[in-house]
């Protein structure tokens, strides 16, 4: 058995926008690996703005897509390849998602509880519906809610957060290793959105399950993820501990993120700065983040950016830190280490991982 | 510049009235920008158009006093009301709401909108050098020329909202009004168009007033802030002591509940719901959600009082005899 | 129970009224109204005659409502099989997509173009006169269906993305289930309305193939009654009861189904608007 739990291996998606001849292809996901480990649950933030390719990647790993190359392994079974070694009820008791907006991830027309109550009988968690209603009365509490109060009503007598509640306990019946949320908060007031972050936590320890965060917003990715994985137009351009990427950037784009937050913390520079300006083209010919980038150097409008390899779990997708060299030799510390510790830095090449190494990354 | 003395403005509709501004008494400043902030469903929105005077049913004012006052072209100071104000929209005051591609006709160019929106106020037929300004204004905000040419749906969402912002503050108005105008943008947008709203401020020294939700973006920019909750605000001041030492416990809580990168402190969401407007229960309206509660916040709602430099509160917490008991803030 | 607004109360009446005459009544008749010269002909109306006889020395009444029976029959059954058949490939073609999507788009495609009425003109004459009420129905079904379709096909298609179609998913719903009780509710109000209209058109196309002699003119329905009326002179002789009354039947049918159509229209749209609050 693989000791991960979830593992992304080499996952693109091109979308096709028009008919057959005329269309235009669309990169959505670049050749994107991540995984999960299995030990211990654990909370990867998956960190982007519109266009970065992170809602479609959780749709992939939720597979309401399918990817166009690539593959995904939940415990080393493949997802999609020619034979799916998972079957479908298999796969959704083991992978929950929670979506955006809490409004529609529930039909209008029915009762809430209808589909509580699916999830225990379908996917065989219950044998009855007695059995049931027991399983849904745990899973509603353990979100902080009473089966007496969500029984026979509808979403529209709910309000946001107690729909994004119930979605939580619905996703939760099946005792799921993996939860991938979907921006699940990005629709509920800012002032209640803690009250769901801190359940993720204690649910992560209560029912022992990793989840996958989608967000754009970087201060809760700070405060309730382990890794962070900053996504820019379909590549994963930094990713690691999310203590040490978000205090310490080293991609150009994540520090661009970062100083972007309006936080009450730091006041921004008011300087005359024009506005970041983007252009139509999604270029894959070279660094996407080329025209943006105050670092930038002509080789990053030429290559492809090399995935660098940073001592302690740590990877960055950019010419900077190696000093904007091409080819495999070159050995660097990390960047940003704050002592001395002597770390080698692999350089693969052009974004792919060299030679036959087992491209699994952390 | 802009008075508002408790003001009421309730939607009437056949089976219920909805008070989403409940009392508020306000001014809006010269040369100043001035946030309003509160979770959705406060009246926030309500109360800007309120402002904007543009109230049509079922929302009316039910009670209180709105008045603007305008340097007309002669520099003489006009006292207009509620029903003048509109006469004078784009030009002393306007107004950028949310959602740009709602409020952009779809199947006009951005440049014909402009023209729509300037010609009947300033009567300049010469389309040349209507163009013209138009053009070096947009330089001036350091938008693109082209995008005078193109529809709204060939614009990204953040290119939009700038043009939106262009065409409110191209008058140069007074007042500009606007309604959460990063809602839904990315946060590297949202800071340019914050910004680009700061910097234009700065250069026309007008009033700007910021309706939002997001708490931090109020820090970034304006210099008071108002805090507003279920119809009535709460707090009112400088923003910068709001910030670092909140004196109603709603502020507070608001302000705790918003995690920082680089800070692993504990946070805690704010529990439960505030109350209905229709029937909104005597005494402070946060009074169910408070810790520090006490038997005469439920019986009668406090009034905004000056605790400190222009910082107003609605608390009895600052207030004798019941100083002592909340402690240091 | 449900406030039905005007226009639903006045169909509701007048529908009413129709079944009564026409599922009810015939029941009651002393006679075949079909057969001719069982009583004296051209007759103004009486007490035993309540709205007069035919050239053919048929009751007017009785006629009536052997007729309304057989129209409404038409245009039930058409309508019933029409909406069936309809809502399923929509819902199905819509739903699942693919070549099941692209071969249904085909054949409504098809339907819809292929003007009805000429078709049925050339069934009709190939029948030669042995054309049935069955027939004619059958051949109103296999065109009325594609309208439905593609409509229940273009919602089933636009809900095929939404999200709680992806939580039916995650709780384990099957293609089915999903189709029958996610997506189904949304269609049933349009389902509805297109019943109603579906009678409509049924009975019209009937009766104006009737009206020119290619319905099944040994059975009697509105149309047929109006078409032995033009045969036999009845506008010409001023016998305004017998080609009257069949007239101005279906013209008040027609007013009933538009009524009942529009009138369910408004009365979901209320509901919906009410639901969303």
């Amino acid at each position: 058995m693989s000791d991960l739990l979830l593992e992304i291996k080499d996952v693109t998606k091109v979308f096709r926008i028009g008919g057959v001849l005329l269309g235009t292809e669309f990169l959505a996901v670049d050749h994107v690996s991540l995984s999960l480990d299995r030990q211990k649950p654990s909370i990867l933030s998956i960190v982007g703005e519109s266009g970065s390719g992170k809602t479609t990647l959780a749709r992939i790993i939720l597979k309401l897509h399918e990817p166009t190359s690539g593959d995904v392994l939940l415990e080393g079974k493949s997802v999609f390849g020619s034979h799916p070694d998972l079957d479908t009820l298999a796969y959704y008791r083991a992978v929950q998602p929670i979506f955006q907006n809490p409004f529609e991830t529930f039909s209008m027309r029915k009762h809430v509880d209808s589909y509580l109550y699916d999830t225990a009988l379908n996917l065989k968690i219950a044998r009855d519906r007695k059995e049931a209603r027991d399983i849904i009365a745990e899973a509603l509490s353990s979100v902080g809610l009473d089966i007496n109060g969500v029984a026979g009503k509808y979403p529209n007598q709910f309000s946001g957060g107690e729909l994004q509640r119930i979605s939580v306990a619905r996703g939760l019946i099946p005792r799921p290793k993996l939860i991938v949320a979907d921006e699940p908060v990005s629709m509920i007031d800012a002032s209640l959105r803690m009250n769901i972050i801190n359940m993720f936590l204690s649910l992560k320890d209560e029912y022992n399950v990793s989840f996958i965060y989608i967000t754009h917003d970087l201060s809760t990715a700070y405060y309730v993820s382990d890794y962070v994985a900053i996504m820019y137009r379909g590549n994963v351009v930094e990713y690691g501990s999310s203590d040490r990427i978000l205090t310490n950037p080293i991609h150009p784009y994540t520090e661009l993120l970062l100083n972007s937050v309006p936080t009450g913390g730091k006041k921004w520079a008011r300087d005359l700065k024009p506005p970041d300006i983007e252009l139509k083209g999604y270029q894959n010919t070279a660094c996407k983040f080329a025209n943006r980038c105050p670092f930038v150097q002509p080789v990053c409008r030429l290559n492809k950016p090399p995935l660098v390899q940073i001592p302690g779990e740590r990877e960055v997708l950019c010419f900077k830190p190696v000093d904007y060299e091409l080819g495999p030799t070159t050995l660097r510390q990390d960047p940003e280490a704050e002592t001395g510790s002597a770390g080698e830095v692999k350089l693969c090449a052009n974004n792919r991982p060299a030679g036959g190494e087992d491209e699994s990354l952390f | 510049m802009l008075k508002l003395r408790d003001v009421k403005a309730y939607y009437e509709t056949p089976r219920a009235v909805v008070k989403a501004v409940d009392g508020v008494t306000l001014d809006v400043r010269e040369n100043e920008i001035l946030g309003i902030a509160g979770e959705s469903g406060c009246g926030k929105s309500t109360l800007l158009r309120a402002l904007y005077d543009s109230l049509e049913p079922p929302l009316k004012i039910v009670g209180g006093k709105v008045e603007a006052e305008m340097k007309d072209d002669n520099g003489q100071t006009v006292t207009l009301g509620p029903g003048e104000i509109r006469k004078h929209w784009w030009t002393f005051i306007s107004y950028i709401p949310q959602g740009s591609m709602s409020v952009l006709n779809p199947v006009v160019r951005i440049e014909k909108q402009f023209f729509d929106a300037i010609s009947r106020k300033h009567r300049l037929t010469n389309k040349r050098e209507i163009r013209e300004r138009i053009g070096s204004y947009l330089k001036e905000l350091q938008l693109p020329v082209e995008v005078l040419n193109s529809y709204p749906h060939q614009l990204s969402g953040g290119m939009r909202q700038r043009v939106l912002v262009a065409l409110g503050t191209f008058l140069h108005p007074q007042i500009v009004l606007a309604d959460e105008p990063t809602t839904a943008l990315d946060v590297v947008i949202q800071k340019g168009i914050l910004l680009m709203l700061a910097q234009v401020q700065e250069r026309m020294k007008n009033s700007l007033v910021i309706v939002s939700h997001d708490i931090g973006v109020h820090y970034q920019i304006t210099h008071r802030i108002a805090i507003m909750y279920n119809g009535k605000i709460v707090e009112i001041g400088p923003t910068e002591p709001v910030f670092a030492k909140p004196l109603h416990p709603y502020t507070e809580m608001l302000i705790q509940s918003l995690p920082h990168v680089g800070d692993h402190k504990h946070r805690e969401g704010i529990v439960g719901r505030p109350p209905s407007l229709i029937d909104p229960p005597p005494g402070c309206r946060f009074a169910a959600r408070c810790p520090f509660v006490m038997d005469i916040c439920r019986e009668e709602m406090p009034s905004l009082l000056e605790v400190e430099a222009d910082h107003f509160v609605a608390c009895y917490l600052h207030r004798e005899p019941f100083r002592a008991r909340k402690g240091v803030g | 129970m449900v406030k039905l607004n005007g226009r639903l109360k006045a169909a509701s009446v007048l529908l009413l009224l129709f079944i009564i005459v026409g599922v009810i009544m015939p029941r009651f008749a002393p006679y075949d109204p079909r057969s001719w010269n069982t009583v004296p002909r051209n007759l103004q109306p009486s007490q035993a005659h309540l709205l007069g006889t035919t050239s053919l020395g048929q009751d007017t009444f009785w006629l009536l409502t052997f007729a309304v029976q057989n129209s409404l029959f038409v245009g039930v059954v058409v309508a019933f099989f029409a909406t069936a058949v309809g809502v399923l490939a929509g819902l199905i073609g819509g739903f699942v997509g693919g070549w099941i999507d692209r071969v249904l788009t085909l054949l409504m495609d098809v339907f819809i173009s292929v003007p009805s009425l000429p078709i049925l003109i050339l069934v009709a004459s190939l029948l030669q006169g042995k054309t049935s009420l069955l027939t004619i129905s059958l051949v109103l079904i296999v065109f009325n269906w594609p309208w439905p379709a593609r409509q229940v096909r273009s919602i089933a298609l636009s809900m095929r993305e939404r999200e709680f179609i992806n939580t039916a998913r995650f709780s384990g719903a099957g293609t089915l289930s999903i189709i029958v009780r996610e997506i189904f509710p949304y269609v049933l109000t349009w389902s509805l309305a297109n019943f109603v209209n579906t009678v409509l058109v049924a009975i019209a196309t009937e009766s104006g193939l009737a009206v020119i002699g290619l319905s099944s003119v040994q059975q009697a329905t509105l149309g047929t009654m109006i078409y032995w009326g033009l045969q036999y002179q009845a506008l010409l002789a001023h016998r305004w009861w017998w080609i009257g009354t069949p007239v101005i039947a279906v013209v008040l049918l027609f007013v009933a189904l538009f009524l009942a159509s529009t009138g369910f229209a408004d009365f979901s749209a209320e509901r919906r608007g009410r639901q969303r609050a």
